[in-house]
Protein backbone atom coordinates (compact mmCIF):
# COMPACT_ATOMS: atom_id res chain seq x y z
CA UNK A 1 0.00 0.00 0.00
CA UNK A 2 1.38 3.41 -0.87
CA UNK A 3 2.07 5.77 2.02
CA UNK A 4 -0.63 8.07 0.68
CA UNK A 5 -3.23 5.35 0.89
CA UNK A 6 -2.31 4.55 4.45
CA UNK A 7 -2.65 8.08 5.68
CA UNK A 8 -5.84 8.48 3.78
CA UNK A 9 -7.19 5.37 5.42
CA UNK A 10 -6.52 7.01 8.78
CA UNK A 11 -8.39 10.09 7.69
CA UNK A 12 -11.28 8.03 6.42
CA UNK A 13 -11.65 6.09 9.64
CA UNK A 14 -15.40 6.07 10.21
CA UNK A 15 -15.84 8.46 13.10
CA UNK A 16 -17.86 11.59 13.41
CA UNK A 17 -15.46 14.46 12.97
CA UNK A 18 -17.32 17.39 14.40
CA UNK A 19 -17.24 20.42 12.17
CA UNK A 20 -15.71 23.44 13.92
CA UNK A 21 -17.96 26.43 14.41
CA UNK A 22 -15.88 28.34 11.87
CA UNK A 23 -16.96 26.00 9.15
CA UNK A 24 -20.64 26.20 9.92
CA UNK A 25 -22.52 28.65 7.79
CA UNK A 26 -23.44 31.75 9.74
CA UNK A 27 -27.10 32.74 9.72
CA UNK A 28 -27.85 35.82 7.66
CA UNK A 29 -28.19 38.82 9.96
CA UNK A 30 -31.80 39.90 10.21
CA UNK A 31 -32.83 43.38 11.40
CA UNK A 32 -32.80 43.64 15.20
CA UNK A 33 -36.54 44.09 15.66
CA UNK A 34 -37.54 41.21 13.48
CA UNK A 35 -35.00 39.05 15.19
CA UNK A 36 -36.20 39.79 18.71
CA UNK A 37 -39.81 39.23 17.68
CA UNK A 38 -38.86 35.92 16.14
CA UNK A 39 -36.96 34.96 19.26
CA UNK A 40 -40.00 35.55 21.48
CA UNK A 41 -42.08 33.46 19.12
CA UNK A 42 -39.54 30.63 19.16
CA UNK A 43 -39.45 30.66 22.98
CA UNK A 44 -43.26 30.67 23.22
CA UNK A 45 -43.59 27.71 20.89
CA UNK A 46 -40.90 25.83 22.80
CA UNK A 47 -42.71 26.35 26.14
CA UNK A 48 -46.01 25.32 24.56
CA UNK A 49 -44.43 22.13 23.22
CA UNK A 50 -43.02 21.18 26.63
CA UNK A 51 -46.34 21.89 28.33
CA UNK A 52 -48.20 19.82 25.74
CA UNK A 53 -45.77 16.94 26.10
CA UNK A 54 -45.77 16.87 29.92
CA UNK A 55 -49.53 17.48 30.08
CA UNK A 56 -50.43 14.66 27.72
CA UNK A 57 -48.01 12.31 29.49
CA UNK A 58 -49.51 13.12 32.90
CA UNK A 59 -53.03 12.71 31.52
CA UNK A 60 -52.24 9.46 29.73
CA UNK A 61 -50.50 7.98 32.78
CA UNK A 62 -53.45 8.92 35.01
CA UNK A 63 -56.08 7.29 32.77
CA UNK A 64 -54.80 4.93 30.10
CA UNK A 65 -51.23 3.70 30.49
CA UNK A 66 -49.65 2.06 33.52
CA UNK A 67 -47.58 4.57 35.51
CA UNK A 68 -45.72 1.66 37.11
CA UNK A 69 -43.88 1.14 33.83
CA UNK A 70 -44.01 4.58 32.29
CA UNK A 71 -44.12 6.78 35.40
CA UNK A 72 -45.51 10.31 35.08
CA UNK A 73 -44.22 13.87 35.41
CA UNK A 74 -45.67 14.44 38.88
CA UNK A 75 -44.10 11.22 40.20
CA UNK A 76 -40.74 12.19 38.75
CA UNK A 77 -41.02 15.59 40.37
CA UNK A 78 -41.84 13.97 43.72
CA UNK A 79 -38.81 11.72 43.32
CA UNK A 80 -36.58 14.70 42.66
CA UNK A 81 -37.97 16.57 45.67
CA UNK A 82 -37.40 13.54 47.89
CA UNK A 83 -33.84 13.12 46.69
CA UNK A 84 -32.97 16.73 47.24
CA UNK A 85 -34.71 17.09 50.64
CA UNK A 86 -34.40 13.67 52.31
CA UNK A 87 -31.44 12.31 50.35
CA UNK A 88 -31.20 9.02 48.50
CA UNK A 89 -30.86 5.42 49.64
CA UNK A 90 -27.10 5.80 49.28
CA UNK A 91 -26.70 9.19 50.95
CA UNK A 92 -27.02 12.84 49.98
CA UNK A 93 -27.89 13.52 46.33
CA UNK A 94 -25.19 16.20 46.22
CA UNK A 95 -22.59 13.61 47.05
CA UNK A 96 -23.76 11.43 44.15
CA UNK A 97 -23.71 14.38 41.77
CA UNK A 98 -20.29 15.45 42.98
CA UNK A 99 -18.82 11.95 42.54
CA UNK A 100 -20.14 11.57 38.99
CA UNK A 101 -19.08 15.08 38.11
CA UNK A 102 -15.56 14.55 39.43
CA UNK A 103 -15.23 11.37 37.41
CA UNK A 104 -16.55 13.01 34.27
CA UNK A 105 -14.39 16.12 34.62
CA UNK A 106 -11.25 14.12 35.37
CA UNK A 107 -11.93 11.85 32.39
CA UNK A 108 -12.72 14.82 30.21
CA UNK A 109 -9.54 16.71 31.10
CA UNK A 110 -7.23 13.69 30.83
CA UNK A 111 -8.85 12.36 27.66
CA UNK A 112 -8.84 15.77 25.96
CA UNK A 113 -5.22 16.46 26.83
CA UNK A 114 -4.20 13.06 25.56
CA UNK A 115 -6.29 13.51 22.41
CA UNK A 116 -4.94 16.99 21.71
CA UNK A 117 -1.29 16.08 22.26
CA UNK A 118 -1.38 12.86 20.24
CA UNK A 119 -3.68 14.31 17.58
CA UNK A 120 -1.46 17.32 16.98
CA UNK A 121 1.75 15.30 17.03
CA UNK A 122 0.42 12.70 14.61
CA UNK A 123 -1.14 15.39 12.48
CA UNK A 124 2.28 16.99 12.07
CA UNK A 125 4.29 13.86 11.55
CA UNK A 126 3.45 11.92 8.42
CA UNK A 127 5.68 9.03 9.35
CA UNK A 128 4.23 8.44 12.82
CA UNK A 129 0.73 8.85 11.42
CA UNK A 130 1.38 6.18 8.83
CA UNK A 131 2.83 3.81 11.42
CA UNK A 132 -0.06 4.31 13.85
CA UNK A 133 -2.94 4.35 11.35
CA UNK A 134 -3.96 0.66 11.58
CA UNK A 135 -3.67 0.59 15.37
CA UNK A 136 -5.82 3.64 15.78
CA UNK A 137 -8.38 2.27 13.35
CA UNK A 138 -8.51 -0.97 15.33
CA UNK A 139 -8.72 0.79 18.70
CA UNK A 140 -11.51 2.97 17.41
CA UNK A 141 -13.43 -0.07 16.22
CA UNK A 142 -13.48 -1.65 19.71
CA UNK A 143 -16.86 -1.16 21.39
CA UNK A 144 -15.22 0.89 24.10
CA UNK A 145 -18.10 0.67 26.55
CA UNK A 146 -17.08 -2.95 27.09
CA UNK A 147 -13.79 -1.71 28.48
CA UNK A 148 -15.72 -0.42 31.50
CA UNK A 149 -15.98 -4.04 32.74
CA UNK A 150 -12.26 -4.51 32.31
CA UNK A 151 -11.50 -1.29 34.14
CA UNK A 152 -13.59 -2.38 37.14
CA UNK A 153 -11.38 -5.46 37.39
CA UNK A 154 -8.21 -3.39 36.95
CA UNK A 155 -9.00 -0.38 39.08
CA UNK A 156 -11.71 -1.60 41.44
CA UNK A 157 -15.07 -0.06 42.38
CA UNK A 158 -13.69 3.39 43.14
CA UNK A 159 -13.55 6.46 40.97
CA UNK A 160 -10.50 5.54 38.89
CA UNK A 161 -12.28 2.84 36.86
CA UNK A 162 -14.95 5.40 35.82
CA UNK A 163 -12.34 8.00 34.99
CA UNK A 164 -10.62 5.44 32.78
CA UNK A 165 -13.84 4.67 30.91
CA UNK A 166 -14.46 8.39 30.38
CA UNK A 167 -10.89 8.94 29.17
CA UNK A 168 -11.22 6.21 26.57
CA UNK A 169 -14.47 7.66 25.25
CA UNK A 170 -13.26 11.27 25.24
CA UNK A 171 -9.90 10.52 23.70
CA UNK A 172 -11.11 9.44 20.27
CA UNK A 173 -13.62 12.25 19.93
CA UNK A 174 -10.88 14.82 20.54
CA UNK A 175 -8.06 12.96 18.82
CA UNK A 176 -9.61 12.86 15.35
CA UNK A 177 -10.46 16.55 15.42
CA UNK A 178 -7.04 17.59 16.69
CA UNK A 179 -5.46 15.40 14.01
CA UNK A 180 -7.56 16.98 11.30
CA UNK A 181 -6.94 20.48 12.67
CA UNK A 182 -3.17 19.98 12.74
CA UNK A 183 -3.33 18.65 9.19
CA UNK A 184 -5.20 21.63 7.83
CA UNK A 185 -2.76 24.26 9.02
CA UNK A 186 -2.01 26.77 6.27
CA UNK A 187 1.41 25.87 4.89
CA UNK A 188 2.26 29.49 4.20
CA UNK A 189 1.81 30.33 7.88
CA UNK A 190 4.26 27.60 8.84
CA UNK A 191 6.80 28.67 6.19
CA UNK A 192 6.46 32.28 7.23
CA UNK A 193 7.07 31.45 10.88
CA UNK A 194 10.12 29.36 9.99
CA UNK A 195 11.58 32.22 7.93
CA UNK A 196 10.91 34.62 10.81
CA UNK A 197 13.05 32.37 12.98
CA UNK A 198 10.67 29.94 14.67
CA UNK A 199 12.03 26.61 15.88
CA UNK A 200 10.05 23.41 15.35
CA UNK A 201 8.61 23.74 18.83
CA UNK A 202 7.69 27.36 18.31
CA UNK A 203 5.93 26.45 15.05
CA UNK A 204 3.93 23.86 16.99
CA UNK A 205 2.90 26.17 19.83
CA UNK A 206 2.49 29.44 17.97
CA UNK A 207 1.08 28.26 14.62
CA UNK A 208 -0.23 24.70 14.69
CA UNK A 209 -2.02 24.73 18.05
CA UNK A 210 -3.84 28.05 17.51
CA UNK A 211 -4.81 26.95 13.99
CA UNK A 212 -6.23 23.70 15.28
CA UNK A 213 -8.04 25.37 18.18
CA UNK A 214 -11.37 25.79 16.43
CA UNK A 215 -11.36 22.12 15.44
CA UNK A 216 -10.41 21.02 18.95
CA UNK A 217 -12.99 23.22 20.64
CA UNK A 218 -15.72 21.87 18.39
CA UNK A 219 -14.89 18.35 19.53
CA UNK A 220 -14.89 19.31 23.21
CA UNK A 221 -18.67 19.87 23.08
CA UNK A 222 -19.35 16.25 22.19
CA UNK A 223 -16.43 15.10 24.34
CA UNK A 224 -17.98 16.25 27.60
CA UNK A 225 -21.12 14.32 26.74
CA UNK A 226 -18.93 11.26 26.24
CA UNK A 227 -17.21 11.87 29.57
CA UNK A 228 -20.58 11.83 31.36
CA UNK A 229 -21.60 8.67 29.51
CA UNK A 230 -18.30 7.07 30.50
CA UNK A 231 -18.73 7.95 34.17
CA UNK A 232 -22.33 6.75 34.34
CA UNK A 233 -21.76 3.55 32.40
CA UNK A 234 -18.79 2.91 34.66
CA UNK A 235 -21.03 3.32 37.69
CA UNK A 236 -23.57 0.97 36.13
CA UNK A 237 -20.91 -1.67 35.80
CA UNK A 238 -19.88 -1.53 39.42
CA UNK A 239 -19.65 1.30 41.92
CA UNK A 240 -20.33 2.31 45.48
CA UNK A 241 -21.51 5.84 44.78
CA UNK A 242 -22.67 8.12 41.95
CA UNK A 243 -25.61 8.92 39.71
CA UNK A 244 -25.11 5.81 37.62
CA UNK A 245 -25.47 3.65 40.71
CA UNK A 246 -28.57 5.63 41.68
CA UNK A 247 -30.11 4.97 38.28
CA UNK A 248 -29.06 1.33 38.43
CA UNK A 249 -30.68 0.98 41.87
CA UNK A 250 -33.86 2.58 40.55
CA UNK A 251 -33.85 0.01 37.77
CA UNK A 252 -33.36 -2.80 40.29
CA UNK A 253 -36.40 -1.67 42.29
CA UNK A 254 -38.62 -1.03 39.24
CA UNK A 255 -38.63 2.65 40.12
CA UNK A 256 -39.23 4.24 36.68
CA UNK A 257 -39.53 7.70 38.20
CA UNK A 258 -36.05 7.29 39.70
CA UNK A 259 -34.57 6.51 36.30
CA UNK A 260 -36.20 9.58 34.79
CA UNK A 261 -35.07 11.74 37.71
CA UNK A 262 -31.49 10.54 37.28
CA UNK A 263 -31.72 11.32 33.59
CA UNK A 264 -32.91 14.83 34.30
CA UNK A 265 -30.05 15.55 36.71
CA UNK A 266 -27.53 14.24 34.18
CA UNK A 267 -29.06 16.34 31.43
CA UNK A 268 -28.83 19.49 33.55
CA UNK A 269 -25.14 18.79 34.24
CA UNK A 270 -24.49 18.29 30.54
CA UNK A 271 -26.26 21.52 29.62
CA UNK A 272 -24.33 23.54 32.21
CA UNK A 273 -21.06 22.10 30.91
CA UNK A 274 -22.11 22.90 27.35
CA UNK A 275 -22.74 26.50 28.38
CA UNK A 276 -19.30 26.76 30.00
CA UNK A 277 -17.63 25.29 26.91
CA UNK A 278 -19.43 27.71 24.62
CA UNK A 279 -18.16 30.57 26.79
CA UNK A 280 -14.63 29.21 26.58
CA UNK A 281 -14.93 28.82 22.80
CA UNK A 282 -16.11 32.40 22.40
CA UNK A 283 -13.23 33.70 24.45
CA UNK A 284 -10.53 31.69 22.73
CA UNK A 285 -11.84 32.46 19.27
CA UNK A 286 -12.61 36.13 19.84
CA UNK A 287 -10.20 37.06 17.04
CA UNK A 288 -12.53 35.56 14.49
CA UNK A 289 -14.62 37.87 12.27
CA UNK A 290 -17.95 36.74 13.69
CA UNK A 291 -18.59 34.00 16.17
CA UNK A 292 -21.34 31.95 14.66
CA UNK A 293 -21.69 29.59 17.58
CA UNK A 294 -24.27 26.98 16.77
CA UNK A 295 -27.88 27.94 17.35
CA UNK A 296 -28.46 24.65 19.13
CA UNK A 297 -26.19 25.66 22.00
CA UNK A 298 -27.95 29.01 22.54
CA UNK B 1 40.84 38.45 -1.80
CA UNK B 2 38.88 40.78 0.43
CA UNK B 3 38.36 43.34 -2.32
CA UNK B 4 35.25 41.72 -3.77
CA UNK B 5 32.76 40.62 -1.12
CA UNK B 6 30.68 37.54 -1.87
CA UNK B 7 27.47 38.28 -3.73
CA UNK B 8 24.33 38.30 -1.59
CA UNK B 9 22.80 35.56 -3.71
CA UNK B 10 24.40 33.30 -6.27
CA UNK B 11 22.64 30.62 -8.25
CA UNK B 12 24.69 28.60 -10.71
CA UNK B 13 23.10 25.93 -12.84
CA UNK B 14 20.34 25.53 -10.28
CA UNK B 15 17.49 23.19 -11.20
CA UNK B 16 14.46 21.98 -9.35
CA UNK B 17 12.48 18.89 -10.25
CA UNK B 18 9.34 17.91 -8.39
CA UNK B 19 8.29 14.30 -8.22
CA UNK B 20 4.53 13.95 -8.46
CA UNK B 21 2.17 11.02 -8.66
CA UNK B 22 2.05 11.28 -12.46
CA UNK B 23 5.82 11.55 -12.97
CA UNK B 24 8.33 14.31 -12.47
CA UNK B 25 8.15 17.89 -13.48
CA UNK B 26 10.99 20.36 -13.84
CA UNK B 27 10.05 23.80 -12.60
CA UNK B 28 13.35 25.57 -13.22
CA UNK B 29 16.38 24.41 -15.09
CA UNK B 30 19.96 25.68 -15.14
CA UNK B 31 19.25 29.05 -13.56
CA UNK B 32 22.25 31.38 -13.19
CA UNK B 33 21.69 34.51 -11.21
CA UNK B 34 23.88 36.81 -9.13
CA UNK B 35 22.49 39.49 -6.84
CA UNK B 36 24.90 41.92 -5.16
CA UNK B 37 24.36 43.29 -1.65
CA UNK B 38 22.07 46.31 -1.82
CA UNK B 39 20.80 45.43 -5.28
CA UNK B 40 17.11 45.35 -6.13
CA UNK B 41 16.35 42.67 -8.70
CA UNK B 42 12.94 42.10 -10.24
CA UNK B 43 12.16 38.75 -11.79
CA UNK B 44 9.52 38.65 -14.51
CA UNK B 45 8.31 35.74 -16.55
CA UNK B 46 5.17 34.13 -17.92
CA UNK B 47 2.56 32.90 -15.47
CA UNK B 48 3.47 29.68 -13.71
CA UNK B 49 6.98 29.51 -15.12
CA UNK B 50 8.75 28.80 -11.84
CA UNK B 51 9.64 32.24 -10.55
CA UNK B 52 8.42 31.35 -7.06
CA UNK B 53 10.42 28.13 -7.14
CA UNK B 54 13.58 30.17 -7.66
CA UNK B 55 12.81 32.09 -4.48
CA UNK B 56 12.09 28.98 -2.48
CA UNK B 57 15.51 27.57 -3.40
CA UNK B 58 17.21 30.69 -2.06
CA UNK B 59 15.05 30.62 1.09
CA UNK B 60 16.18 27.12 1.96
CA UNK B 61 12.57 25.93 2.27
CA UNK B 62 13.08 23.59 -0.69
CA UNK B 63 16.54 22.38 -1.66
CA UNK B 64 17.68 22.56 -5.29
CA UNK B 65 17.79 19.27 -7.16
CA UNK B 66 21.07 20.12 -8.85
CA UNK B 67 23.34 23.14 -9.05
CA UNK B 68 24.69 25.69 -6.60
CA UNK B 69 22.68 28.03 -4.41
CA UNK B 70 24.64 30.36 -2.16
CA UNK B 71 23.68 33.19 0.16
CA UNK B 72 26.55 35.48 1.20
CA UNK B 73 29.02 32.94 -0.15
CA UNK B 74 27.73 30.03 1.93
CA UNK B 75 25.79 27.17 0.36
CA UNK B 76 22.13 27.10 1.38
CA UNK B 77 21.38 24.08 3.55
CA UNK B 78 18.65 25.45 5.80
CA UNK B 79 17.05 28.85 6.10
CA UNK B 80 20.01 31.28 5.80
CA UNK B 81 20.63 33.89 8.49
CA UNK B 82 19.35 37.35 7.76
CA UNK B 83 16.79 36.21 5.21
CA UNK B 84 13.31 37.68 4.85
CA UNK B 85 10.52 36.30 2.68
CA UNK B 86 7.23 37.93 1.86
CA UNK B 87 4.72 35.44 0.50
CA UNK B 88 2.17 35.86 -2.21
CA UNK B 89 -0.74 34.91 0.02
CA UNK B 90 -1.51 36.42 3.40
CA UNK B 91 0.83 35.03 6.00
CA UNK B 92 -0.17 37.20 8.96
CA UNK B 93 -1.57 35.25 11.89
CA UNK B 94 -5.32 35.88 12.09
CA UNK B 95 -5.48 35.27 15.85
CA UNK B 96 -2.83 37.84 16.72
CA UNK B 97 -3.12 41.59 16.88
CA UNK B 98 -1.16 43.76 14.46
CA UNK B 99 1.43 44.49 17.14
CA UNK B 100 1.95 40.86 18.08
CA UNK B 101 2.14 39.86 14.43
CA UNK B 102 4.94 42.32 13.83
CA UNK B 103 6.65 41.30 17.08
CA UNK B 104 6.67 37.63 16.03
CA UNK B 105 10.15 37.65 14.47
CA UNK B 106 12.02 39.10 17.46
CA UNK B 107 9.97 36.88 19.81
CA UNK B 108 10.97 33.74 17.89
CA UNK B 109 14.56 34.90 18.05
CA UNK B 110 14.48 35.19 21.81
CA UNK B 111 13.95 38.92 22.41
CA UNK B 112 11.90 39.45 25.55
CA UNK B 113 8.27 40.40 25.16
CA UNK B 114 8.48 44.08 26.13
CA UNK B 115 11.51 44.77 24.01
CA UNK B 116 9.95 42.95 21.03
CA UNK B 117 6.75 44.93 21.37
CA UNK B 118 8.63 48.22 21.53
CA UNK B 119 10.46 47.34 18.33
CA UNK B 120 7.18 46.25 16.77
CA UNK B 121 5.53 49.56 17.69
CA UNK B 122 8.26 51.40 15.74
CA UNK B 123 7.75 49.23 12.70
CA UNK B 124 3.97 49.50 12.83
CA UNK B 125 4.44 53.27 12.72
CA UNK B 126 6.96 53.01 9.87
CA UNK B 127 4.40 51.26 7.67
CA UNK B 128 1.83 53.91 8.56
CA UNK B 129 -0.35 51.80 10.81
CA UNK B 130 0.11 53.67 14.09
CA UNK B 131 -3.18 53.48 15.96
CA UNK B 132 -3.99 50.03 14.57
CA UNK B 133 -1.72 48.07 16.93
CA UNK B 134 -4.57 46.26 18.65
CA UNK B 135 -6.59 45.45 15.55
CA UNK B 136 -6.85 41.92 14.26
CA UNK B 137 -6.02 41.18 10.60
CA UNK B 138 -9.65 40.55 9.62
CA UNK B 139 -10.46 44.11 10.64
CA UNK B 140 -7.93 45.53 8.16
CA UNK B 141 -8.05 46.07 4.40
CA UNK B 142 -5.91 43.99 2.05
CA UNK B 143 -3.38 46.81 1.68
CA UNK B 144 -3.09 47.22 5.43
CA UNK B 145 -2.53 43.49 5.89
CA UNK B 146 0.27 43.65 3.33
CA UNK B 147 1.86 46.47 5.30
CA UNK B 148 1.64 44.36 8.46
CA UNK B 149 3.39 41.55 6.57
CA UNK B 150 6.00 44.02 5.34
CA UNK B 151 6.71 45.25 8.87
CA UNK B 152 6.75 41.65 10.13
CA UNK B 153 9.43 40.79 7.56
CA UNK B 154 11.51 43.96 7.84
CA UNK B 155 11.65 44.04 11.65
CA UNK B 156 14.23 41.24 11.44
CA UNK B 157 16.35 43.58 9.28
CA UNK B 158 17.00 41.00 6.57
CA UNK B 159 20.10 41.34 4.41
CA UNK B 160 18.43 39.25 1.73
CA UNK B 161 14.78 39.97 1.05
CA UNK B 162 12.70 37.68 -1.14
CA UNK B 163 9.31 38.90 -2.29
CA UNK B 164 6.89 36.68 -4.19
CA UNK B 165 4.31 38.84 -5.98
CA UNK B 166 3.53 40.42 -2.63
CA UNK B 167 1.30 43.16 -3.98
CA UNK B 168 -0.40 41.17 -6.71
CA UNK B 169 -3.81 41.14 -5.08
CA UNK B 170 -3.97 44.89 -4.40
CA UNK B 171 -5.78 47.53 -6.44
CA UNK B 172 -3.60 49.91 -8.44
CA UNK B 173 -3.63 52.91 -6.08
CA UNK B 174 -2.96 50.84 -3.00
CA UNK B 175 -0.23 48.97 -4.81
CA UNK B 176 1.64 52.13 -5.78
CA UNK B 177 1.38 53.41 -2.24
CA UNK B 178 2.83 50.21 -0.81
CA UNK B 179 5.53 50.09 -3.51
CA UNK B 180 6.72 53.57 -2.57
CA UNK B 181 6.70 52.53 1.06
CA UNK B 182 8.83 49.51 0.23
CA UNK B 183 11.36 51.67 -1.65
CA UNK B 184 11.54 54.12 1.27
CA UNK B 185 12.10 51.40 3.84
CA UNK B 186 14.58 49.57 1.66
CA UNK B 187 16.66 52.67 0.83
CA UNK B 188 19.84 52.63 2.87
CA UNK B 189 19.13 49.22 4.40
CA UNK B 190 21.78 47.62 2.18
CA UNK B 191 19.54 44.62 1.67
CA UNK B 192 19.56 42.63 -1.55
CA UNK B 193 16.02 42.20 -2.85
CA UNK B 194 14.62 39.66 -5.26
CA UNK B 195 11.13 40.73 -6.24
CA UNK B 196 9.05 38.32 -8.29
CA UNK B 197 6.18 39.84 -10.22
CA UNK B 198 4.24 39.47 -13.46
CA UNK B 199 3.67 43.21 -13.65
CA UNK B 200 6.31 44.82 -15.89
CA UNK B 201 5.60 48.34 -14.65
CA UNK B 202 6.15 47.25 -11.10
CA UNK B 203 9.28 45.32 -12.02
CA UNK B 204 10.96 48.25 -13.76
CA UNK B 205 9.79 50.96 -11.38
CA UNK B 206 11.26 49.22 -8.35
CA UNK B 207 14.41 47.52 -9.58
CA UNK B 208 18.03 48.11 -10.47
CA UNK B 209 17.97 44.99 -12.61
CA UNK B 210 15.14 43.15 -14.33
CA UNK B 211 15.60 39.45 -14.97
CA UNK B 212 13.40 37.91 -17.66
CA UNK B 213 12.71 34.21 -17.36
CA UNK B 214 11.62 31.81 -20.07
CA UNK B 215 8.44 29.77 -20.22
CA UNK B 216 8.67 26.72 -17.96
CA UNK B 217 10.95 25.00 -17.21
CA UNK B 218 12.26 28.44 -16.45
CA UNK B 219 15.75 29.63 -17.03
CA UNK B 220 17.20 33.13 -17.23
CA UNK B 221 16.62 34.60 -20.65
CA UNK B 222 17.65 38.20 -20.35
CA UNK B 223 19.03 40.65 -17.80
CA UNK B 224 18.17 44.32 -18.23
CA UNK B 225 19.83 47.12 -16.21
CA UNK B 226 17.47 49.82 -15.03
CA UNK B 227 19.44 53.05 -14.82
CA UNK B 228 16.70 55.26 -13.50
CA UNK B 229 17.60 57.75 -10.78
CA UNK B 230 16.75 57.11 -7.13
CA UNK B 231 14.92 58.02 -4.96
CA UNK B 232 11.99 57.20 -7.20
CA UNK B 233 8.30 57.76 -7.00
CA UNK B 234 6.56 54.83 -8.60
CA UNK B 235 3.66 56.92 -9.84
CA UNK B 236 5.84 59.51 -11.55
CA UNK B 237 8.67 57.44 -12.91
CA UNK B 238 6.52 55.39 -15.20
CA UNK B 239 5.65 58.50 -17.20
CA UNK B 240 9.27 59.30 -18.14
CA UNK B 241 10.58 58.47 -21.66
CA UNK B 242 13.45 56.41 -20.22
CA UNK B 243 10.93 54.23 -18.46
CA UNK B 244 8.92 53.70 -21.64
CA UNK B 245 12.08 52.67 -23.49
CA UNK B 246 12.95 50.16 -20.81
CA UNK B 247 9.41 48.85 -20.79
CA UNK B 248 9.57 48.26 -24.54
CA UNK B 249 12.96 46.57 -24.22
CA UNK B 250 11.81 44.15 -21.49
CA UNK B 251 8.49 43.46 -23.14
CA UNK B 252 10.22 42.55 -26.44
CA UNK B 253 12.10 39.91 -24.52
CA UNK B 254 9.17 38.69 -22.48
CA UNK B 255 6.61 38.62 -25.29
CA UNK B 256 7.87 35.46 -26.99
CA UNK B 257 7.74 33.60 -23.70
CA UNK B 258 4.25 34.79 -22.89
CA UNK B 259 3.08 33.77 -26.35
CA UNK B 260 4.71 30.39 -25.94
CA UNK B 261 2.96 29.88 -22.60
CA UNK B 262 -0.36 30.93 -24.12
CA UNK B 263 0.07 28.55 -27.03
CA UNK B 264 0.73 25.69 -24.58
CA UNK B 265 -2.26 26.68 -22.51
CA UNK B 266 -4.42 26.66 -25.64
CA UNK B 267 -3.14 23.23 -26.53
CA UNK B 268 -3.94 21.85 -23.12
CA UNK B 269 -7.37 23.43 -23.12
Amino acid sequence: MSPDLLTRSLEETPVTVTTPAAVRTPLPAAPALRRSRRRTKVAAVRIALVALWLGSWELAASHWIDPFFYSKPSAIWDQLVTWFTDGTSQGSIWEQISVTLQEAVAGFVLGSLLGIVLGVLLGRSRFTAEVCAPFIKAANAIPRIVLASLFVIWFGLGMSSKVATAVVLVFFAVFFNAFQGAREVDKTLVDNARILGASRRQVLTSIVLPSATSWILASLHTAFGFALIGAIVGEFTGADRGLGLLINNAQGTFNAAGIYAGMIITTVIALVAELALTRLERRLLSWRPQTSTAELSA
Amino acid sequence: MTTTPAPAIRLAGASKTFVTASGSYTAISEVDLVVQPGEFVSVVGPTGCGKSTTLSLVSGLHPATTGTVEVHGAPVTGIPDGLGYMFQTDAVLPWRSVLDNVAAGPRYRGTDKREARDQARDWVAKVGLAGFEDYHPHQLSGGMRKRVALAQTLINEPKVLLMDEPFGALDVQTREYVQDMLLDLWAGSGAAVVFVTHDLTEAIALADTVVVMTAGPATVKDVVRVDLPRPRSVEEIRLTPDFTDLYRRVWESLREEVELTRARGARVA
